[in-house]
């Protein structure tokens, strides 16, 4: 009994030295991989453009990406997502707290992968889907089912990661 | 030239911390025993040496001597002075010189007044305040130089977050720190008394102006760091269980339990054993707070300074000193002579009360914050523990504490009679159904924990007032009147909080030049953006004219600023106090075609929050000053007799 405390504090010091020891990984993954996405509906973000619900996801290997023109990163992302897009991938956008003039002007700018782009003004979608930041990417088998998710920019050395995913899911 | 003399002193500090740990060792055999003389000399310098190392780094940042690394990293030539200062501890090395800056004067200050303990309690105590310091300042030297020179100097300097460049910042970490570190007194005190097996109410007499006074300062700090997040952070909020946070309440629950036990050994003489065992707790809760705050293994908005190799070297000091103290525990506390005995309904009954409950919301609060390090050590998920989970779990326990409150001060010592107690009970349990019924008819259904936080801050208050009934007021002797203001401050406190969270009023308005807003009981008309720009900063401005409905109209400015130094960008929330509660507006961002997003709160009572904890402080004050009045009025006595 009079050595509990002792006990404690060595069990306390062992947790925070694994701690400290193990550099913490930041990035937050969702916990909606490998479940079905969830239902969405989500209004044309641009015009001249339909918007993107569930439905739109099933019967092929698709690609969503999480994106925003007032996001620095996207634009790094632009070229890699035109890339995808002539390998054959099929990619659909969410625009997240975007304006429509803005997301127009975005796409005019840095080119426009997307087949469907839906408008997420309030992060709903977002949220339904785990995400924790833009730009975002995942992999929606043709099943409707969520397999792999991409944590920030597809940089030129994410390519073969993102196209492996993608061919898994098929 | 400054540096090199701060950097100096800073190892003439640790060589005579290291004096004084072989001294007071050696006063312990037969050939060393006349070391023991100069143990206390060696104390005072080595503080000395101490606070002057800390007055040279605070020279360099006042002169910007960008030469310095420490300085160029963290300070910059536009900044204003009073945040050039205040940039001394705004950083890593900075503050931890600051926290051994002041640890060396405790044990100096400790070492010219003690007079209490016996004269090798004394030795041994100061011998246990000589390695903590030790392992400091060998931290510093060795880890956390603040003295390295930066060849060529910088030109200007990279600044300070911005979000620190406040008022309460300049006060707040200091005054936190010195609450930190006057209870290592407290620690050194005990760990001393287990060495030379001395456990008695001389501990305790020795031990409680310094936890008094750390208690004071704690009480402050928290409460002043409170009202910063409040206003700095534009959430709203005044508590938002930040792993920070936590770190600054730990200690103060453990070193409140500590107190009310310290009288209970200092009146009666019992609960050795658990006294030893609080401030031992209430110190390595101090420095595990530091640890945490500094180690960054923690993310939270306080996030400082990630450095895992600083954080090794703190976590190996904290094996050492709290793994010692906990382990000289375990060996001597079996020698401790059994105390008074009181039977369970008494004063210490319902101290003991206290001091379980108290404990009991430090390991929830503990629990809380290392959970999600305990999840992910595990390997099993990531997870953060929020405000839902220490809500719901410190709550009961809280408003268990406060009905303990109302009825210990009103219990005698060793025995009493329960029914007596009851019947001393019936105003504050009256006057608590009378608030809980008048608010309920009032403001309808307001939740169960804001309704029973007001009613039993009702019963508290009457309950704290309570033990003058009958005296002489002029007769009292000031502890006693220190003990209910304190405990009429708590009350004071948790109104402050039922009613905020109870009544708070919330409008998000995308507003146009011109249009009238209303949120409660005041109209706030948006007049329209104006850009200014401060010493070191750029700000969009909105102006707001805000009154209650026929009532005296006044201004309101709250600002989105730019920094440039780093780029940053902060809300300032503009406050308009009115009868104890807050009018809380916030500049947002901005919406298309010339809207602003403005949130406004209407938050009633508010300020009661940090009213009490400042009445909980001077209460703490008042008991200071009765027990160095009543000490000197003794020996005066003594003197003539």
């Amino acid at each position: 009994m009079l050595w509990a405390p002792l006990a404690g504090f060595v069990l306390l010091a062992v947790l925070v030295a694994v701690g400290l020891l193990r550099p913490a990984d930041r990035t937050v993954l969702s916990r909606m991989v490998g479940r079905p996405v969830p239902a969405l509906v989500l209004a044309p973000a641009v015009a001249g453009k339909p918007g993107l619900s569930t439905a739109d996801l099933k019967g092929e290997v698709r690609l969503v990406n999480l994106f925003a023109s007032w996001c620095a990163p996207c634009i790094a992302e632009a070229p890699q997502l035109l890339a995808l897009k002539q390998a054959g991938v099929r990619i659909d956008g969410i625009a997240l707290r975007d304006a429509r003039a803005d997301v127009t002007r975005f796409l005019a700018d840095h080119g426009d992968p997307f087949d469907h782009i839906g408008d997420d003004p309030r992060s709903t979608a977002q949220l339904a889907l785990g995400s924790s930041g833009v730009p975002e990417s995942f992999v929606v088998d043709a099943a409707g089912v969520i397999r792999h998710q991409h944590v920030g920019p597809i940089m030129p050395q994410d390519m073969d990661a993102i196209l492996a995913a993608i061919e898994d899911a098929r | 030239m400054i540096a090199e003399v701060g950097h100096a002193a800073l190892w003439v500090a640790a060589a005579l911390a290291l004096a004084q740990l072989i001294f007071a060792a050696a006063a312990f055999t037969m050939r060393g025993a006349a070391l023991a003389d100069a143990v206390r000399p060696v104390a005072i310098v080595q503080g000395l040496a101490a606070v002057c190392a800390f007055a040279m780094l605070a020279w360099l940042f006042s002169r910007t001597d960008l030469s310095v690394l420490l300085v160029a990293l963290n300070s910059h030539v536009d900044k204003p002075w009073l945040y050039k200062i205040a940039g001394t501890w705004g950083n890593h090395e900075g503050s931890m010189l600051l926290w051994v800056a002041v640890l060396g004067a405790a044990g100096a200050a400790y070492a010219l007044l003690e007079r209490q303990l016996a004269a090798r309690t004394t030795i041994a105590t100061l011998g246990a305040q000589a390695a903590i310091a030790l392992g400091f300042y060998a931290f510093l030297l060795i880890a956390s130089n603040p003295f390295t020179r930066l060849n060529p100097p910088a030109a200007t300097g990279l600044g300070l977050n911005p979000i620190l460049q406040d008022p309460g910042l300049a006060f707040h970490p200091p005054t936190l720190y010195l609450g930190y570190v006057g209870l290592s007194i407290a620690f050194s005190i005990a760990v001393g008394a287990l060495v030379t097996r001395d456990v008695g109410p001389d501990l305790a007499k020795a031990m409680r102006p310094w936890v008094l006074g750390a208690w004071v300062l704690l009480t402050l700090g928290i409460t002043a760091g409170s009202y910063w997040a409040y206003y700095e952070l534009g959430w709203g909020g005044w508590w938002f269980w930040d792993p920070v946070e936590n770190a600054s309440l730990m200690p103060w629950l453990a070193a409140t339990a500590l107190l009310h036990s310290i009288s209970v050994l200092a009146a009666r003489g019992a609960l050795r054993a658990w006294t030893v065992m609080l401030a031992v707790l209430a110190f390595s809760m101090s420095m595990v707070g530091t640890f945490l705050v500094r180690s960054g293994i923690l993310t939270s908005v306080h996030a400082f300074a990630v450095d895992p190799a600083r954080g090794s070297f703190i976590l190996a000091l904290l094996v050492i000193y709290i793994g010692g103290a906990l382990a000289l525990f375990g060996w001597r506390v079996g020698t401790v002579r059994q105390g008074a005995t009181f039977t369970a309904w008494s004063r210490e009954g319902s101290l003991v009360l206290n001091n379980l409950l108290l404990t009991a919301i430090l390991g929830i609060v503990l629990v809380g914050t290392l959970y999600p390090l305990a999840i992910e050590a595990l390997g099993l998920e990531r997870v953060s523990v929020g405000p839902p989970y220490f809500n719901a779990a410190t709550a009961p326990l809280a408003l268990a504490l406060m009905v303990a409150m109302v009825a210990g001060p009103l219990i005698r010592w060793r025995r009493d009679d329960w029914r007596e107690t009851l019947a001393k009970l019936r105003l504050p349990a009256g006057l608590a159904v009378l608030v809980a019924a008048v608010v309920w008819i009032a403001a309808g259904w307001i939740g169960l924990l804001p309704l029973l936080g007001l009613a039993i801050a009702a019963a508290v208050a009457a309950g704290s007032v309570a033990p003058l009934w009958g005296r002489n007021l002029r007769r009292t002797p000031l502890f006693t009147w220190g003990m209910v203001v304190s405990h009429l401050g708590v009350a004071v406190s948790v109104a402050g909080m039922a009613s905020e969270s109870a009544f708070t009023q919330e409008v998000l308005v995308a507003a146009r030049a011109g249009e009238v807003h209303e949120v409660g009981p005041f109209r706030v008309r948006f007049v329209g953006i104006e850009p200014i720009s401060g010493p070191n900063f750029t700000a969009l401005q909105a102006v707001l004219y805000a009154g209650r409905r026929g009532g005296a109209v006044h201004e309101l400015k709250p600002q989105a600023r730019s920094f440039w130094n780093p780029p940053t960008e902060t809300r300032e929330a503009a406050l308009l106090t009115s009868g104890g509660g807050q009018l809380y507006a916030v500049l947002g961002r901005q919406e298309s075609r010339g809207r602003w997003q403005l949130r406004l709160w209407w938050k009633p009572w508010v300020t009661l929050i940090w009213g009490g904890g400042a009445l909980i402080a001077a209460g703490a004050a008042l008991s200071i000053l009765g027990r160095v009045t009543r000490r000197r009025r003794r020996a005066d006595r003594t003197a003539y007799a």
